[in-house]
């Protein structure tokens, strides 16, 4: 029996225990840097983002003008990255969900490899996809390169999530389904993979997050052109790629670098919304 | 008893020596039934004797529980349930089942049914529609439902879910169905409309239905099955036309259990 005294505390700590003041020290220091973090970019980025920034080429390496191209070929890159990931990844986590036993070997082995990748740091898939994309494939320095590097990129993560979605689907509805005598394809794609939406929204924004974050993999493979692109065949430079050109190799491109980040970053608050619409749209809540 | 016409489509079923293992356990052995087509089996018996198992073997649901193998014989109609080349899509196309906790799907009342029609080839919308209908008229849940198809199954009462989904393996029109303690979630009024709909539906399938409750076996069943279980396993004690299960058994165990004396 425990002592009355501790009934109530889960963690078995009592209140003055110091672990507890450590924790609510850290979890302070996070919300510091966070906020701070947030404020230096929105008071050094804020003076610079207009209507024009949005709409103008830049001019002076960046130092002067906007970034319109850029946000052109950011949205490019990220289309073609999500042609690539949602197909290949809804497929491969069905596969893996659905269609083969949790010992199969296959399976295993897939799982095991998707979980390599996934540590991977993205400079590899960087050289990965020009030397695979960009020159094997002849592909050159472009849009489609880069969007394929970043498939591969976060294609682990996707499957992943998407995969515990569907796992997490009650075996009563499979069973159900199998009762009613629904073929196993018609289960996995008709009555599991709906209810798995709410997995499939958080691993796209996960996905989406991450490959709008990217550079390393981008600038050997998408290149930094700050022309508009006339196709996906162009090379095209993706927001992060700038924003690390501004900061790095521009002297004198720290406030447009700022502003491109606060564009960045408004983007990304941007798709979560959209996400958590949809999610709510369907009557569900936004995983957390 | 056996009201049923000539020509109509329900099948019986049989099972021989049939034995079902999870792993090195066995759930129940040896049963061997015959299950007469258009009538009403009724399978009694205390819990975790093996009546849901027997009863998912019927299926071959059992094929989705990894530990579970199944010997013996089943046969429906002149099918060999249990031949490895036996196609289960097809084989569960003719068997409808309902199980002890009501799983509609997580979609709309409508979607529950047009998914599973257009999945057995029914393309025209129309006819989904009116086949919808005529099923939730079926087990009376028409009136409830006839203005929220578009709503969530889930927002429906367990009751409601429990003939919903009885009402999704009519519409699919199997020759035999399976319905484990169909009203055991149910309040009195609800199970007593699903009984009549089951005696009103009575020449139309071959049904097998386990109940805890034997006062309803007696009222609706031809045929009744005793299931016991012993350290060995689940094992069919006596079976047998309704009345002469209840009024004179010959096993001890079977006269105590219909008496009410354990179990
Ligand atoms: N998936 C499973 N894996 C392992 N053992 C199982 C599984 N399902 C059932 N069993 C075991 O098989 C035996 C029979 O179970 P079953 O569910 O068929 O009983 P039942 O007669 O339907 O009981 P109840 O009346 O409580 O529903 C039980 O001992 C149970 O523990
Ligand atoms: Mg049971």
């Amino acid at each position: 029996m425990t002592a009355p005294s501790r009934r109530f505390d889960p963690r078995g700590l009592g209140p003055a225990h110091p672990s507890s003041a450590v924790s609510v020290g850290a979890a302070a220091a996070v919300l510091a840097v966070f906020a701070w973090l947030c404020f230096d970019m929105v008071r050094q980025g804020v003076g610079v983002v207009d209507w024009q920034f949005l709409v103008h080429e830049p001019s002076d390496a960046g130092r002067a003008g906007g970034i319109a191209p850029i946000l052109v070929s950011t949205l490019w890159i990220l289309a073609v990255c999500l042609a690539a990931t949602v197909p290949l990844g809804l497929l491969t986590s069905i596969y893996l969900a659905e269609l083969t036993p949790r010992d199969d070997v296959v399976g295993r082995i897939t799982r095991r490899s998707l979980d390599a990748l996934a540590a991977v740091p993205s400079i590899v898939f960087g050289l990965f996809g020009n030397a695979f994309f960009a020159y094997g494939l002849g592909l050159g320095l472009s849009i489609l390169s880069g969007g394929l590097t970043l498939a591969c990129m976060i294609l682990p993560l996707f499957i992943r999530t998407v995969e515990l979605g569907l796992r997490a689907v009650p075996a009563s509805q499979r069973d159900a389904a199998h009762a009613l005598g629904l073929r196993p394809i018609a289960i996995a794609f008709r009555v599991v993979l709906p209810q798995a939406t709410p997995a499939i929204v958080a691993g796209l924004v996960l996905g989406i997050g991450r490959a709008l974050a990217e550079t390393a993999a981008l600038i050997f493979t998408s290149g930094y052109q700050t022309r508009f692109p006339t196709s996906v065949f162009d090379s095209g430079r993706s927001l992060s790629v700038h924003i690390f050109d501004l900061g790095a190799n521009i002297p004198g491109g720290d406030a447009r670098a700022y502003g491109s980040a606060l564009v960045l970053v408004a983007i990304l608050f941007l798709l979560n919304r959209i996400a958590t619409s949809i999610l709510r749209l369907f009557g569900l809540e936004a995983p957390r | 008893m056996n009201s049923c016409a000539d020509d109509c489509p329900c099948a019986a079923m049989t099972t021989e020596k049939l034995t079902l293992h999870y792993g090195a356990t066995a759930a129940f052995r040896d049963v061997s039934l015959e299950i007469p087509r258009c009538e009403i089996t009724a399978l009694i018996g205390p819990s975790g004797c093996g009546k849901t198992s027997f009863l998912s073997s019927l299926n071959r649901l059992t094929d989705l529980v990894p530990s579970c193998r199944v010997t013996g014989r089943i046969t429906l109609g002149d099918l060999e349930v249990l031949a490895p080349d036996t196609n289960v899509v097809a084989l569960r196309r003719r068997i409808g089942m309902i199980f002890q906790k009501p799983n509609p799907f997580a979609f709309s009342i409508a979607k529950n049914f047009a998914l599973p029609l257009r999945e057995h080839g029914v393309r025209e919308h129309a006819e989904i529609e009116q086949r919808t209908e005529a099923a939730l008229r079926d087990v009376g849940l028409w009136d409830e439902v006839r203005d929220r198809l578009r709503r969530s199954a889930r927002t429906l009462s367990g009751g409601q879910q429990q003939r919903l989904c009885l009402a999704r393996a009519l519409a699919l029109e199997p020759e035999v169905l399976l319905l484990d303690e169909p009203c055991s979630a149910l309040d009195p009024i609800s199970s007593a409309k699903v009984e009549d709909h089951l005696q009103s539906l009575k020449g139309r399938f071959t049904v097998v239905i386990v109940t805890h409750n034997l006062a309803q076996a007696r009222r609706i069943a031809d045929r009744v099955v005793f299931f016991w279980a012993d350290e060995s396993g689940g094992r069919v004690v006596e079976s047998g036309p309704v009345d002469a299960l209840f009024e004179d058994a010959i096993d001890p165990l079977t006269q105590a259990y219909v008496r009410g004396q354990h179990g």
